[in-house]
C-alpha cells in the first residue's frame, strides 16, 4: 500500500499538481481512518489533504481512477444488445445504471482496444465517442427539446464522456499498471493550457477559470495598492481617539492615501494565429477594468481600428468580443498581420492622445510576413507614454525565426514577456497594476 | 508542548456524520461528510472554499448544533488585527487600577504584575476557542478578507493550537476546537495556511441533491415542482452569469412559490419572479431572454 501511495504521489506531482511533504504525511494519516474500500471516501480523504485549489481537482481524479478504480462492475452484456437504444435512453434518462452499461459496451465494442497494444488512452476514447455518435444522437434529440430539456441531455451527454473515460481506463490498468495509464491519460491544468494549442475542451476549462482569476487578481491589486495605506497622521481624529484614554494618544490615526490608477492602452493582433490568446487577454483585462483608470482597446491585423466603445458598458464579454471581430475595421490590404502598417497608422490617428500616464501594452507573435517594421514608431510611443510592455504568446525559443522580427521591436520596449498560458498572463497583469 | 492536548474521536464514521448532518437539515455529500470525519479524527482545522451561499458557514454551524457544541464566530474583515482576533488588553480598567494604585501607594512592581493578569484581559475569539473547556466549534468566515500579514496570526492558533501572550506567557488549548475556515476564494490565500488545513471544495449542488435539499428545508412544496425549481436553478446557473444564483436563493424562490400557491411553472411565472434569484438587471434580463427562446 505505501509503495502504492507514493507511486500516487508521485504522479500527482509529474502532473503538475504542487504537493507538499506535509500534505504529503498528512494523506498517509487520512488513509489510516477511511476503510480502504470505500472509494468515495478514500478519494474525499485524499482530496483534502491534497488538492488545495478547485482547478487541479479534475488532473487528481484522473490519476486517482488511474491507481484506485476498481475492476468493472457489470458484466458483459450479450452481444445483440442495441447500442443506439441504449444512448438514446442513457442519454433521456441520464440515469447512472444506463449509462454505466453503455459505457461498458461502447468500450468493449467499439475501442478496438487489445492486450499488449500501446497506451493512448485519450485516443481510445475518441474513437469510442466518435463511433457511438454521442454527437448526433444528442444533436437529433437536441432538435425538440427545450430549455431545460438541453441541460438535462448535455449534462446526460458529460456524464456518458466521463464514464467512458473511467472504463477505457478500467480497461488499460488491468492491462497496463496504473502508472503507465495515468500518464496517457494526463490532463493539463488550466493554467498550463497553451493557448495556441488549445482543444475545445481545454479551452473551455480555461473559460471557467477565467472570471475567478480576474476576481482574485482585482482584490490583490486594490489591496496592494493600498499597501502601505498608512498615510499622514489624522491629527483630529487621533485626539478625539485619546479622550477615551484620558488624553493619552494611544490609538493614532491615519488619512486614507489616495494612490492613482494606471491608465492603459491595448493594441491587440486578432489574425487568425494568435486571436485565442488576444481574446482572452482582452477579457482578463477589460474584467479588471476597475482596477484601471481607463482602458482603451484597439485591434488589428494590417489596418486598426478602436474597439474600446464595444466593450463599454458591456455586460457579455463574449458578445463584445464576437462584435469585435464583425464590425472592427482591421483589414486594409490582405488581411496578413503586418505590424509595420498597423503601428504606423495608430501613431498617426490616436498618437496625440497617449500621455505620460498611459501605459502600452501590444498583444502578438510579431510575425510580419515579411513587411515593414516601422520599430521606431514603438520608439515614438515609448518616449510618449509611460510604460511600453509587449506580450507573446510563442514559446521564447521560436522568436526571431522565420518572419518572427520580435528583436526589432523589443529594443524599444521596457519589456517583452513570453505568455502562453494563464499563468504567465496572471504574473504579468500583476506586475503593471 | 508537554501534554497533548486532545480533540477527539467525537463522530463515529463518516455515515454517522452524514445522518447527524441530515438530522439537523443539512444535507452533506460524501465529500463533505468525509472532510468533516478526517477533521475530527486527525485535529486539523478545514477550510471550506466555494461561491457566495452554497452554505459554507451552514456547515459549520450545522455541526455545532449536532454535536451539541458552542460555535464561537470570527468574522473577518480587512483591517482586522490581533487585538480584534486573538486578545486585547483593557486598557481604561488598567488605567483606573493604576490611578487607584497611586492613591492607596502600591508599589510599581506589585502592580505591574496585578495589572497583567486574567482580569484585565479581553479575549477575543480565537483566545476563546483556545481556552473552552468544553467542546467548541470555530468558525473563521470569509478568511480571504484579511490581509496576507494578518493570516499570520491564525497559523500559531491553527497548528500548535496555543496563543502566545508576550506579558503572560502561552496559553495551550485544553480541548482541540473543531475549526472551519471559510473563502469566497477573492484572493489566493497563503501556501502556509493552505497546508495546514484539510481542503473541501464546495460548489453548486447537482439537480438531485439541490431537490432533496429544497424538500428538506421547504418542506410545504409540493415534490414535484421541487425538481422543476433544481432544474431551473441549474440551468440559470449554466448562463453566464455575473452572480448566479446561490442555493439560498433557490430557497428563497421555493418558498415565494409556496407563498403565492403556485401550482404549476411555466415560463411566465419564472419569469415575473426571476428578482428572487438573480440581483442585476443583466442576469435578469439574459434569463428573460433564454426563457423566451425556449418556448
Amino acid at each position: 500500500m505505501l509503495d502504492l501511495l507514493a507511486g500516487f504521489v508521485g504522479e500527482l506531482r509529474a502532473a503538475g499538481l504542487p504537493v507538499s511533504l506535509t500534505e504529503n504525511i498528512d494523506a498517509m494519516d487520512a488513509v489510516r481512518h477511511v476503510p480502504l474500500d470505500d472509494r468515495p471516501a478514500l478519494r474525499a480523504a485524499m482530496a483534502a489533504t491534497m488538492v488545495k485549489r478547485p482547478e487541479h481537482r479534475p488532473a487528481f481524479d484522473a490519476v486517482f481512477d488511474a491507481f484506485f478504480s476498481l475492476a468493472p462492475a457489470v458484466a458483459d452484456g450479450d452481444d445483440d444488445t442495441d447500442l443506439s437504444a441504449l444512448l438514446d435512453e442513457a442519454l433521456r434518462s441520464g440515469d447512472e445504471e444506463a449509462v454505466r452499461r453503455l459505457a461498458h459496451l461502447a468500450v468493449a465494442r467499439l475501442a478496438g482496444m487489445e492486450e499488449g497494444r500501446g497506451v493512448r488512452g485519450s485516443a481510445y476514447v475518441f474513437k469510442t465517442m466518435r463511433s457511438l455518435d454521442v454527437e448526433g444522437a444528442l444533436a437529433r434529440l437536441l432538435a425538440g427539446a427545450g430549455w431545460l430539456e438541453r441541460d438535462d441531455l448535455a449534462a446526460a451527454g458529460q456524464r456518458i464522456r466521463d464514464e467512458v473515460e473511467a472504463e477505457v481506463r478500467r480497461r488499460l490498468v488491468a492491462d497496463r499498471g496504473p502508472q503507465a495509464v495515468a500518464r496517457s491519460v494526463r490532463r493539463p491544468l488550466p493554467e498550463d493550457v497553451d493557448f495556441l494549442h488549445a482543444s475545445r475542451e481545454d479551452l473551455a476549462a480555461l473559460q471557467r477559470s477565467l472570471r475567478p482569476l480576474a476576481r482574485r487578481m482585482a482584490a490583490r491589486l486594490a489591496r496592494r495598492r493600498r499597501l502601505g495605506r498608512h498615510g499622514r497622521l489624522d491629527f483630529r481624529r487621533t485626539l478625539r481617539r485619546s479622550l477615551s484614554t484620558g488624553g493619552v494618544p494611544a490609538d493614532p490615526r491615519f488619512r486614507r492615501p489616495h494612490p492613482h490608477k494606471p491608465e492603459i492602452v491595448v493594441l491587440a493582433d486578432v489574425s487568425g494565429s494568435v486571436a485565442t490568446f488576444a481574446r482572452f487577454t482582452l477579457q482578463l483585462v477589460h474584467a479588471l477594468a476597475g482596477e484601471f483608470s481607463a482602458i482603451r482597446t484597439f485591434v488589428f491585423i494590417d489596418g486598426i481600428d478602436e474597439v474600446t466603445h464595444l466593450f463599454a458598458g458591456a455586460d457579455d464579454l463574449a458578445a463584445a468580443l464576437v462584435r469585435v471581430h464583425e464590425e472592427a475595421d482591421v483589414v486594409a490590404a490582405d488581411g496578413h498581420s503586418d505590424y509595420g502598417r498597423a503601428l504606423e497608422t495608430f501613431w498617426a490617428r490616436w498618437g496625440r492622445e497617449i500621455t505620460p500616464r498611459t501605459s502600452v501594452v501590444i498583444l502578438g507573435d510579431a510575425r510580419n510576413n515579411y513587411h515593414a517594421s516601422s520599430a521606431g514608431v514603438l520608439g515614438d510611443l515609448r518616449r510618449r507614454g509611460r510604460r511600453l510592455w509587449w506580450l507573446n504568446p510563442e514559446p521564447r525559443s521560436y522568436w526571431d525565426t522565420g518572419d518572427s522580427i520580435v528583436a526589432e521591436y523589443a529594443v524599444h520596449c521596457d519589456g517583452v514577456f513570453e505568455c502562453r498560458n494563464l499563468r504567465q498572463l496572471e504574473a504579468f497583469v500583476s506586475q503593471i497594476g | 508542548m508537554g501534554s497533548s492536548p486532545s480533540g477527539g474521536s467525537r463522530f463515529e464514521s463518516v455515515g454517522a456524520v452524514r445522518e447527524g448532518l441530515s438530522g439537523v437539515d443539512y444535507l452533506a455529500d460524501e465529500a463533505t461528510a468525509g472532510v468533516v470525519y478526517l477533521a475530527d479524527r486527525l485535529d486539523k482545522p478545514v477550510l471550506v472554499e466555494g461561491p457566495a451561499g452554497t452554505g459554507k458557514t451552514e456547515l459549520a454551524k450545522s455541526v455545532a448544533r449536532w454535536a451539541g457544541s458552542r460555535l464561537i464566530r470570527l468574522q473577518c474583515y480587512e483591517g482586522l488585527d490581533e487585538s480584534k482576533a486573538l486578545y486585547e488588553w483593557n486598557y481604561r480598567k488598567q488605567l483606573l487600577r493604576i490611578q487607584a494604585g497611586e492613591s492607596s501607594g502600591t508599589t510599581w512592581s506589585d502592580l505591574e504584575d496585578d495589572i497583567f493578569t486574567e482580569e484585565f484581559l479581553l479575549s477575543r475569539p480565537l483566545l476563546e476557542a483556545i481556552r473552552a473547556d468544553e467542546p467548541v466549534v470555530l468558525l473563521i468566515d470569509e478568511v480571504d478578507r484579511v490581509e496576507v500579514e494578518t493570516e499570520a496570526l491564525l497559523l500559531e492558533v491553527l497548528s500548535d493550537w496555543q496563543v502566545s501572550v508576550p506579558e503572560m506567557g502561552t496559553v495551550s488549548a485544553t480541548r482541540i476546537p473543531l475549526v472551519f475556515l471559510t473563502s469566497n476564494g477573492t484572493r489566493d490565500l497563503s501556501e502556509a495556511l493552505k497546508r495546514r488545513c484539510l481542503y473541501l471544495h464546495l460548489d453548486y449542488p447537482s439537480v438531485e441533491r439541490e431537490r432533496e435539499i429544497v424538500l428538506a428545508r421547504v418542506p410545504e412544496l409540493p415534490a414535484h415542482l421541487a425538481g422543476e425549481v433544481a432544474r431551473i436553478v441549474r440551468s440559470l446557473r449554466l448562463l453566464d452569469l455575473r452572480k448566479p444564483p446561490s442555493v439560498s436563493e433557490t430557497l428563497d424562490w421555493a418558498r415565494t412559490l409556496v407563498i403565492l400557491g403556485v401550482d404549476e411553472l411555466d415560463a411566465d411565472v419564472t419569469e415575473s419572479t426571476l428578482h428572487v434569484l438573480l440581483k442585476h438587471r443583466a442576469d435578469i434580463a439574459a434569463a428573460a431572454r433564454e426563457l423566451k427562446t425556449a418556448g
